[in-house]
């Protein structure tokens, strides 16, 4: 028994470590940007500063990033639910013998490495006479985005009561009607939260949008490119405001999620 | 298939299914991977000579690979860390995704599960980002390395393959764990009881009871970890040197340097193929199918 309970302490030890090796590098790049050196580093430390979010507000090609990938992200997100959600239904209700190859296609953007999407993407339609740039970085991201949104659709579906749908067609209902009362209706939370994940998705892509970017410059890689040429605190200042994003965001859906399964369990 | 679709959803809702389908399935996914591969199979030739005598397929790209003795060698270094960044992960995941799901309360498993959703949500670029801070030559790890007197001078980690390892394991760690998670969750306690009261010891009771049981999870991880590892292109350019080229490199020198895009294609389908590879190798071995991953 006292091999097992030690064991298990050294797994929590080991627990502590791997939390701290995870947070510890985001930690230091966060401090890194009140430090007032032209070189971002925590040591030595010279002077505690917040200029650096002030050069960071005054620079445009900063800006320009920002509405490059927010665009960007609406028209993944445009293209990408629809159609992962059209993918979901189509699943859930094609049983014939080749569902499994359809499944094992649509999940192959996933497993395709990003650059070879925005590769394949690039050469495509160079043929047709579209090259590279917001829109192609679009039509490239929402290959395999598309596919996260039809796991999602898809889990939350394998859930439904399809009895729902025969109970509104004996009472009168039109096919319309099912999709938009029932239907619908019942997909909204994996609709949204598939919003907001291929939105995310979207803005922090960096492999297939560099293949397929043309002139145009995301945030993500605005930051890449800012590292390797013409580093200041100024990109821990954005990487510190993105980082508070995304937490707040984390911990906001988690809450959601957590709110929504409640609900669940006291339904049923 | 029609039939299925307008027996539930009525005739426009389907058609509107099948557009949309088809679109995704056709245009973005199949078509581009095909004209990919035909272009690889092309020369590069200037606008005189399209349609010449030249103006044919051939493998002559793929012989400059072949011959390319600092190509080869990159795309073995590319196959063999990517082996080994995989390898890590998995080691350093595996207790973290088995006290999660096994040894942890409902109110540490929630805390641990925020805690791993966070960085896994944040940029790719910022968290490789985070660690060009920490290996840099006058850097903190170096401080602390030689204030505990462990090194007598600074180490060089972002001018060799060093920095590029450490970077992806931390970078692709998350997509090891959460398959992992998912496959160990569903495992029964009372199975390792039941070991433990037959006598297996702690390592015994893993290797014999809880790996066979978590293998959809080691191989669902295994395949995400090396394809991002092998097709990264952001942590080898932000961590490694010209001395530590990544594959994803060199193809991104044929398109935007060297002005072949035949060429690159050609170096791509290659980087796919070493992909498709490892996902059947994976799959053989764990005796899984395609199903299997991402359910």
């Amino acid at each position: 028994m006292s091999a097992q309970r030690f064991f298990h302490y050294t797994i929590r030890v080991y627990l502590v470590v791997f939390f701290l090796y995870m947070f510890l590098p985001l930690i230091i790049m966060s401090l890194a940007t009140f430090n007032d050196s032209r070189f971002p580093t925590v040591w030595p430390w010279r002077d505690t500063t917040l200029r650096w979010f002030g050069e960071l507000w005054a620079d445009t090609a900063m800006w320009e990033a920002l509405g490059t990938s927010v665009v960007v992200g609406f028209g993944v997100l445009a293209l990408a639910v629809p159609i992962g959600v059209s993918a979901g239904l189509f699943l859930s209700t094609y049983q014939g013998r080749a569902k499994n190859f359809y499944y094992s296609l649509m999940l192959s953007p996933l497993l395709t490495p990003g650059v070879i999407i925005g590769i394949s993407t690039l050469i495509f339609w160079r043929n047709l006479g579209v090259s590279g740039g917001i829109g192609l970085t679009i039509i490239a991201q929402t290959t395999f985005i598309a596919a996260y949104v039809m796991l999602m659709v898809l889990a939350r579906l394998q859930r439904f009561d399809r009895t729902q749908e025969l109970a509104a067609q004996s009472l009168g209902a039109t096919h319309a009607q099912i999709v938009r009362r029932i239907l619908l209706p019942y997909l909204k939370p994996a609709i949204i939260t598939a919003a907001v994940i291929a939105f995310l998705q979207s803005f922090e892509n960096y492999n297939t949008t560099l293949f397929v970017r043309g002139f145009d410059t995301t945030l993500t890689v605005y930051i890449a490119t800012k590292v390797r040429t013409g580093l200041t605190p100024a990109v821990n200042a954005l990487g510190l405001i993105m980082i508070m994003v995304t937490v707040l965001a984390a911990v906001i859906y988690e809450l959601l999620r957590r709110k929504d399964l409640d609900k669940a369990g006291k339904g049923t | 298939m029609l039939k299925a679709l307008t027996d539930r959803f009525g005739l426009p809702v389907s058609v509107t299914i099948l557009l949309l389908l088809w679109f995704w399935l056709i245009v973005l996914v199949i078509l581009p991977q095909l004209i990919m591969i035909d272009y690889s199979f092309r020369p590069n030739l200037l606008p005189a000579q399209m349609g010449g005598p030249e103006d044919g397929y051939t493998i002559g790209n793929y012989q400059t690979l072949a011959n390319n003795d600092i190509h080869r060698t990159i795309f073995f270094k590319t196959i063999w860390s990517s082996i080994l960044v995989t390898f890590l992960t998995l080691v350093v995941c595996y207790p973290v995704a088995y006290f999660l799901a096994q040894l942890a309360s409902t109110r540490q498993a929630m805390l641990i599960a925020l805690l791993l959703v966070i960085p896994y949500w944040i940029n790719e670029i910022l968290r490789t980002f985070a660690w060009y801070l920490i290996l840099a030559f006058q850097g903190p790890l170096n401080a602390v390395l030689l204030g505990l007197g462990f090194i007598d001078r600074p180490i060089r980690f972002l001018s060799g393959d060093s920095g590029v390892l450490i970077g992806m394991v931390y970078a692709y760690l998350l997509f090891m764990v959460f398959p992992l998670y998912n496959a160990l969750e569903s495992l029964d306690p009372n199975q390792v009881r039941a070991a433990r009261n037959l006598g297996a010891g702690t390592i015994r009771t893993h290797w014999r009871i809880i790996i066979p049981h978590a293998k959809p999870g080691i191989a669902t991880g295994c395949i995400m970890t090396f394809m991002l590892a092998a097709g990264s292109y952001a942590v080898p350019a932000l961590l490694g040197s010209p001395g530590s080229r990544w594959f994803t490199q060199i193809i991104y020198n044929w398109f935007f340097e060297g002005g072949d895009w035949h060429m690159g294609a050609a170096y791509a389908f290659v980087l796919l193929i070493l992909c498709i590879g490892f996902i059947a190798l994976v799959m053989k071995v764990f005796k899984i199918g395609l199903g299997d991953i991402g359910r």
